[in-house]
């Protein structure tokens, strides 16, 4: 027993004797850590910030006007269309979607501060495409001049539940304000990485930005909730042979259409692939140039009769060892610095992206140590002692 | 001193090929030390004292004949047995390196009884009285990095001998000592062997340190040129100057 836990002493005692060398290898390592989880941080963060809205939507298909090639500001329905689709069998509910774009004026305690860009969601309450509400009520009307906010709103503003709020549009001629009450409050919904702010969608309607007087209402999606979510794909396929002039989404596919969403998670995928090689290769390099610096040594211990396999456990332990010590370093001085960022930056902790980045850091000491591994392994004694015949 | 065989070889040959050509750096050598018994090795560079002390380490296989060390015979076991063998069997001492830079003197000694899996109270008391007869009792803690070549060397000798090995041997440990060191060392050395009852074999340059060995074998291209076996002859060897 007392041989199998060789290795590991020798592990042990280097690391203890040469604290400086190795804190430093794994400083090295806990810095790749931190890259490594605010670039996934940050993909979440931009992410989320797109895709929030439309990835919470308690809803299975997404109707589109057809040809607009599931870009939702190029989807113009009219909003008879849902008694069309609602017929449908099979099909349990829709509710309309309608975006636009605004500002709300800041409180007047904080004049300097420019007006908050918001996305302006209509909605009908109770149906597919409406937020739940975690604080306060849903709207009483369709027209009635009230507003849900999500929470970032709220943290942004520094108002609460039936406060009122002053949203600003372009009404073609000029800005103009509307002043509606703050009804209810939601969760996270952002939408193309602004925070949301939901109306009834006749209230949507006089509030939305407009490019003259005579605009007609339109909806840029149809929420479908279906009675039986597993006939999804039959559903899809159904309802454009039903229903003139549409194409349909799954929820899935429809935020991974929003435009530059691929591209910047692909983006955000690649730098973390990079940053991931750039450490195996820099621990790789660190580990081979303390393999060659320990050759005689490797080799008079092979001499005296410790086995391959000796060599190999006590180097993989140290790096193991100084893999999760950096690790753990990196993701403490990651949490610290996340704590400080101010609310506006886009980066979002979540665990399952957290752990994913945590168990591809666990693997690049290993993996960029695998090398020399070999390499004392390899190491003939006698020419590591230079006593080469 | 007793007379049982430790270590002998028969008809030893290290063949290489150097440039086509076919040349033995050791040629056909057979010798025997006996327990209890410090031999010397001598001979000029390139004469086949390295290689020969290699082969009788299990760390070369030789190209014909066999090396029988306590009874076994090299030839017949397999690389992990070899190395299984070098270090329950055999004990070294090398010219440099001879110590793991981060374990302190008693770590060091300590670690051949780890490898063997024998380390336990009385091995710990072992491994500090033999550092204090080697003069040492005040460095047990010390690193490498914190004691003299000689120290180091006297660390090594411990190491050597720990774990009770039936042949100890020694690749120029003497070799960046200063003389006085080199003296003390390898008269510690020799004791340590007859104390210890163990075959002892040291190869060196410096023929001042055969004077404390019990039969010097000198070497010259491969052969066994000549073999030193009384004090008088040897005496004479170790006066004809440092190698």
């Amino acid at each position: 027993m007392q041989i199998l836990f060789t290795p590991l002493y020798l592990a042990q005692m280097e690391v203890l004797r040469n604290k400086v060398r190795f804190f430093l290898i794994s400083l090295l390592i806990a810095l790749i850590t931190l890259l490594v989880l605010f670039i996934a941080a940050l993909a979440e963060g931009l992410g989320g910030g797109n895709r929030e809205y439309i990835s919470k939507l308690e809803a299975d298909l997404l109707v589109y006007k057809a040809d607009s090639d599931l870009l939702i500001a190029a989807s113009r329905l009219p909003r008879s269309l849902m008694n069309q689709v609602r017929r449908v069998a099979g099909v349990r509910a829709v509710g309309p979607i309608a975006v636009s774009n605004g500002a709300i004026d800041f409180p007047l305690e904080t004049p300097a501060a420019d007006p908050l860009r918001v996305a302006l969601i209509g909605v009908e309450a109770g149906l597919p495409g409406a937020p739940p509400i975690i604080s306060g009520s849903t709207f009483s009307t369709n027209r009635a001049p009230e507003a849900v906010v999500e929470r970032r709103v709220i943290q942004r503003l520094g108002i609460k539940v039936g406060d009122r709020i002053t949203i600003r549009t372009d009404q073609g001629s000029g800005d103009e304000t509307f002043e509606l009450l703050v009804v209810g409050l939601s969760d996270g919904e952002q939408y193309g990485l602004q925070p949301v702010v939901f109306l009834p969608i006749l209230t949507w309607d006089r509030v939305r930005s407009k490019t003259g007087p005579n605009s007609p209402l339109n909806l840029n999606l149809i929420a479908v909730q279906l009675d039986d979510p597993k006939d999804l794909v039959a559903m899809k396929a159904l309802i454009p042979t039903l229903v003139k002039d549409v194409e349909m989404a799954g929820i899935r596919e429809a935020y991974e259409a929003l435009p530059g969403y691929k591209e910047q998670q692909s983006t955000l995928d690649t730098q973390r692939f990079f940053t991931l090689i750039i450490g195996v290769l820099v621990i790789g390099g660190f580990f081979q140039i303390q393999a060659l610096q320990k050759v005689p040594q490797v080799g008079m211990l092979k001499a005296i009769g410790a086995a391959n396999w000796m060599v190999a456990v006590a180097a993989i332990a140290q790096i193991i060892l100084v893999t999760v010590i950096g690790v753990l370093l990196g993701g403490a001085a990651t949490l610290l610095l996340a704590s400080t960022l101010p609310p506006g930056i886009p980066i979002v902790f979540t665990g399952q992206a957290a752990v994913a980045a945590i168990v591809s850091l666990l693997f690049i000491g290993p993996i960029g140590g695998a090398i020399s591994i070999r390499y004392a392994a390899r190491i003939e004694p006698l020419k590591a002692l230079g006593m080469s015949t | 001193m007793n007379n049982g065989i430790a270590l002998s070889t028969e008809s030893l040959v290290k063949s290489y090929e150097l440039d086509g050509q076919k040349f033995n750096a050791v040629n056909s050598i057979s010798l025997a030390v006996a327990t209890g018994e410090f031999v010397g090795l001598v001979g000029p560079s390139g004469s086949g004292k390295t290689t020969l002390l290699a082969m009788l380490s299990a760390l070369l296989t030789p190209t014909t004949g066999q090396v029988i060390i306590d009874g076994s015979n090299l030839a017949e076991m397999t690389d992990k047995q070899r190395v299984e063998f070098r270090r329950k069997r055999v004990g070294f001492t090398f010219q440099a390196n001879n110590l793991i830079p981060y374990l302190t003197a008693l770590e060091n000694v300590e670690l051949m009884l780890r490898l063997n899996g024998e380390l336990n109270a009385a091995g710990r008391a072992r491994s500090r009285d033999l550092l204090g007869r080697l003069g040492l009792s005040d460095r047990l803690h010390n690193l490498p990095s914190q004691m003299s070549g000689g120290q180091q060397q006297r660390v090594a000798i411990a190491r050597a001998l720990i774990h009770n090995p039936a042949v100890v041997l020694a690749d120029e440990p003497t070799a960046s000592l200063d003389t006085e060191r080199a003296h003390q060392v390898v008269e510690t050395f020799a004791q340590l062997i007859h104390e210890h009852n163990r075959a002892g074999v040291i190869v060196t340059h410096d023929l001042r340190m055969i004077t404390y060995t019990d039969r010097v074998i000198q070497m010259r291209d491969g052969d066994v040129a000549r073999i030193y076996t009384t004090r008088a002859e040897i005496k004479e060897l170790a006066a004809s100057g440092p190698g």
